[in-house]
């Protein structure tokens, strides 16, 4: 019994330790001044994590906004509302479903390789032997990868929203013959800028926060060994999916909910 | 050295189709008006009620669209609502003095849009004019409250 209980505050304890370090971690990365070196690394991050990611991003957006105008408009006819299907496509992707999605497609395209390959070279000592040579690892290995990634992920969102609003419009106005003025027009007179486009934004660059970071620090942290890294691209899903629809439901509620 | 220009070129076509996707969601989405547009010329028309209509609403004739309504406010010489059609400028100077304007609806439950239909008077409606003639939205409530004073009286 009494060893149960000294577990469950070493736990306590470890968390705690953990959340401090990772916090430290933020910090000491992002603080600095910009160099030219810096931004090339900047670039090469932006490549690999946002470029590449564009393919899946892309062809999830298509289709997740394909399917919305079928099934928006099965329902929507019920009613003799499918002139209203421009605007269920066009708020349901910005408001929730691009920000979500975006960000659980980039935790498990970037996220997971960010913890692999920081892991990797931390399990090589690669990151204790630029320390020795006096190249400080946060700022040459870690603090691109976070840039980058607070970059990437807003702008994969744009994406995933104006394709899903086109495959809507395929669907919904080319197959299912909703008129394209109302499908439009609707779409313009329902959403507002600052209120849908720029929350919806604003969600997306809070959770590329988060997922780069989680990411970053679960590569930086694990132990060395090939069990670890394992142990860590896995926690790096869990915990950024985790948190992505944890804090969506906190952020929705505090930007368009009653609730705040 | 080659690869690495590879790289950059990508990356900045990535950030501007990012920028582009931004401007996208904002003209055409949001329907933020950059000025721009097609050319049209506004008329005014005074309704009693205009019960669901708003702004950017559908302005049709024969059921095609031909224009959007620009503006909504409240006329307080009368008390009714003063609202600013924009109109396909192709159509200056094709609507007769007498064009009728009704607030209809689409469908049971579907949005509020501006019927125009024409007249025969043979004087035109200039930009900026006002079209006399106009029908207000069905409000079901008042509907229902007629048909059951109808019904009481029977």
């Amino acid at each position: 019994m009494m060893t149960r209980i000294t577990r469950l505050g070493r736990h306590g304890c470890d968390l705690v330790e953990a959340l401090g370090r990772a916090g430290m971690f933020l910090g000491q990365s992002l603080v600095g001044r910009p160099s030219a070196e810096g931004f090339k690394l900047w670039l090469r991050q932006m490549h690999f994590i946002g470029v590449l990611s564009l393919a899946i991003v892309l062809v999830s957006g298509l289709f997740i906004g394909m399917v919305l105008a079928l099934q928006g408009f099965t329902i929507l006819v019920d009613f003799g509302a499918e002139d209203a299907l421009g605007q269920m496509v066009a708020l349901s992707l910005l408001r929730e479903l691009a920000p979500v999605v975006a960000a659980l497609l980039f935790a498990g395209r970037a996220g997971s390789a960010l913890t692999a390959e920081i892991g990797l070279m931390k399990a090589t000592e690669q990151l204790s032997s630029m320390e020795m040579i006096g190249v400080d690892p946060l700022k040459r290995v870690v603090a691109p990868r976070l840039w980058a990634g607070f970059v990437s992920l807003p702008l994969l969102t744009v994406g995933f929203s104006v394709i899903g609003i086109w495959g809507g419009h395929l669907v919904g106005v080319e197959w299912l013959g909703v008129y394209n003025g109302s499908y439009w027009g609707n779409m313009q007179s329902s959403v507002d800028f600052v209120d849908d486009i720029g929350n919806g934004m604003l969600k997306s660059l809070v959770f590329a926060l988060v997922v780069t970071w989680i990411a970053v620090f679960q590569g930086y942290d694990l132990v060395p060994t090939s069990e670890g890294i394992s142990r860590a691209t896995t926690r790096t899903v869990v915990y950024s999916s985790l948190a992505v629809l944890g804090l969506d439901f906190v952020l929705t509620a505090l930007m368009f909910g009653e609730l705040g | 050295m080659k690869r690495s220009k590879m790289m950059e070129f990508g990356v900045g076509l990535f950030m501007l189709a990012g920028i582009l996707g931004v401007i996208f969601l904002g003209i055409s989405v949001s329907g933020l008006s950059v000025g721009g547009g097609k050319n049209t010329y506004t008329l005014q028309a005074n309704f009693a009620n205009i019960g669901g209509l708003k702004s950017r609403a559908r302005v049709t004739m024969a059921g095609v669209t031909v224009g959007r309504v620009e503006n909504i406010e409240l006329d307080t010489e009368w008390y009714d609502a003063r609202v600013t059609l924009a109109l396909d400028s192709s159509l200056e100077g094709q609507l007769s003095k007498d064009t009728t304007a009704s607030i209809l609806t689409s469908g049971l439950l579907g949005e509020q849009y501006i019927g125009l239909s024409v007249g025969g008077d043979p004087e035109m409606l200039a930009d900026g004019d006002t079209i006399t003639d106009t029908q207000s939205a069905l409000v079901l409530e008042q509907l229902i409250q007629q048909f059951v004073a109808n019904m009481a009286k029977d």
